[in-house]
């Protein structure tokens, strides 16, 4: 068993069956030794959607910027379509598309020049990313704005180019951190649909977090929570329900509470329609 | 690859400069204002060396203007980690090292460009320098800018707000210059003042290019200058990668 040290606690993880096996490990956060994930074992296979799901502080972000090599695990090791994480970033790299909870594209840059730039940085020609951009514009449905600067596009439509711009290069693996969230109901049910398809039409693999019970419901073939750094729940949803909630019947929220002895979110996390 | 990746950077920064027009010209201001009102004063004093007071006074200005510009040139990145633009480009395989490259040559082409626009107005108020002499001032700019604009970067990928990171580079950009002889010469200094300039790398940048401006383009000063210019570049080029590579923030 890895020991601990300074607040650091070394995560420890195994490669089972499965494509896509992401396995993150533990990493003490800069402002002394707050352990934003502590041990954590999973895997998804491969064209699931996967949803990550836990209170605020559980370790969620720090899991997925793991994943996408932007933070360098303390320990434990990870595979992630095919390429291990510490010795192929490169191959990680290629082959998956993250969306951060805020975007990633510039507000004064035309939404055009992003998209090409974006598909350049994945090493498509200047030709074949500005058909890439017309391509991914016309499927996500914002050709309407290429013309129009980042900063003009409404919530949901940003959304779509956040998107878009992870899917530049045709990724195995998406990662969404929290993708609807401030969106209105009318994005956030269009963003589910457009998740579904990505999934069904090209057989991408989606990992995302939530904070929202209704979208983990709606859209997870698997679910995952977490708490403290650790999983301390995994399942279908419906596989969770009759485990922890006692029916099929029951919410997922009576089932999270249940799980995790409180609730996901702060009282804003929910969308009310007036 | 290192090379498409560069130059993709370095083309979305630079459009991105040239839209704001505004922002490309004010940078001159400063120097302009001592070259104008500060420059005139200096005509009849004795400052050392074999050129006339604008042979001295010209090359620290220039250095000035890249010694200022660039260190600020981070806070382009403290924004840009705000808008998540610093990650997204992160999560590609673009090579870290063309993420900060393409920045800071970005950076050094537009000091150069107002050192450019800055040299004629010298000449009308009384500069004459050898042209061999203003290129090489100009390639030292292009050094420093590299320099600094590299640890500027990484200093602000390293802290998290705007608020942090202005007081930081306000405490090291002024003493530098004062420091460094940029204004006026350190040889009119006491022994003292002297001795501590030496420990500034700048000095030896703005010695070699007030020897280049008088013509003398193989002295000790210029020797010692390209050392310093080039070893500086190098070290803060292989700091900022680094800062890129393993960023968490």
């Amino acid at each position: 068993m890895p020991g601990t040290h300074k607040g650091e606690v070394v995560g420890y993880g195994y490669v089972p069956d499965g494509f896509t096996t992401p396995l993150p490990a533990a990493q003490a956060a800069r402002q002394g030794p707050v352990e934003a994930v502590r041990r954590i074992d999973l895997t998804v296979r491969e064209g699931e959607i996967l949803g990550f799901l836990g209170p605020n502080g559980a370790g969620k972000t720090t899991t997925l910027r793991m994943l996408t090599t932007l933070l360098a695990p303390t320990g434990g090791a990870a595979t992630v379509a095919g390429c291990d994480l510490t010795t192929d970033p490169a191959g990680v790299r290629r082959a998956c598309g993250y969306v951060a909870q805020s975007g990633g594209a510039d507000p004064n840059i035309g939404v055009r020049e992003e998209l090409v730039t974006q598909g350049r940085l994945y090493r498509l020609t200047k030709d074949q990313a500005a058909v890439r951009a017309e391509e991914l514009a016309r499927d996500l449905g914002f050709a309407d704005l290429l013309d129009r600067k980042v900063g003009a596009l409404s919530g949901g439509r940003r959304r779509r180019l956040d998107i878009a711009m992870a899917l530049t290069h045709g990724p195995k693996v998406l990662f969404l951190d929290e993708p609807t969230t401030g969106l209105d109901p009318g994005s956030r049910a269009d963003l589910w649909d457009l998740i579904r398809r990505l999934r069904d039409a090209h057989g991408t693999t989606v990992f995302l977090t939530t904070h929202y019970l209704d979208e983990a419901d709606a859209l997870a073939d698997r679910l995952v929570i977490v708490d403290k750094g650790v999983v301390v729940a995994e399942g279908t949803p419906g596989a969770l329900k009759l485990r922890h909630g006692g029916s099929l019947d029951t919410t997922l929220q009576d089932t999270f509470l249940a799980i995790t002895g409180r609730g996901p979110a702060p009282a804003d996390a929910t969308p009310v329609s007036v | 690859m290192l090379l498409q990746d560069t130059a993709l950077i370095y083309g979305r920064y630079l459009r991105q400069s040239l839209r704001s027009r505004f922002a490309l010209l004010f940078g001159v201001l400063m120097p302009l204002l001592y070259l104008l009102f500060f420059g005139p004063l200096l005509t009849g004093l004795p400052l050392g060396g074999s050129g006339s007071s604008w042979q001295v006074l010209v090359p620290g200005l220039l250095l000035q203007l890249g010694l200022f510009g660039a260190s600020y040139s981070g806070f382009t990145i403290i924004i840009e980690k705000s808008q998540g633009v610093v990650e997204r480009m992160r999560v590609t395989p673009v090579r870290r090292l063309a993420l900060l490259l393409g920045r800071v040559l970005r950076d050094a082409t537009v000091f150069v460009f107002q050192a450019v626009l800055l040299v004629p107005a010298a000449v009308a108020t009384g500069l004459r320098a050898p042209l061999g002499g203003i290129l090489i001032g100009f390639v030292f700019v292009a050094l420093l800018t590299v320099s600094l604009g590299s640890l500027s970067y990484a200093a602000a990928m390293k802290v998290d707000t705007s608020q942090e990171f202005g007081p930081l580079i306000n405490a090291m950009t002024m003493p530098s210059m004062l420091l460094s002889g940029l204004m006026l010469p350190m040889t009119l200094a006491p022994a003292w003042l002297d001795a501590l300039s030496h420990l500034m790398p700048f000095r030896y940048l703005v010695d070699a290019v007030r020897d280049a401006y008088v013509g003398s383009y193989t002295t000790v000063h210029m020797l010692y200058g390209v050392l310093v210019a080039v070893g500086l570049a190098v070290l803060a080029v292989t700091v900022g990668t680094r800062v890129f590579r393993t960023a968490g923030a």
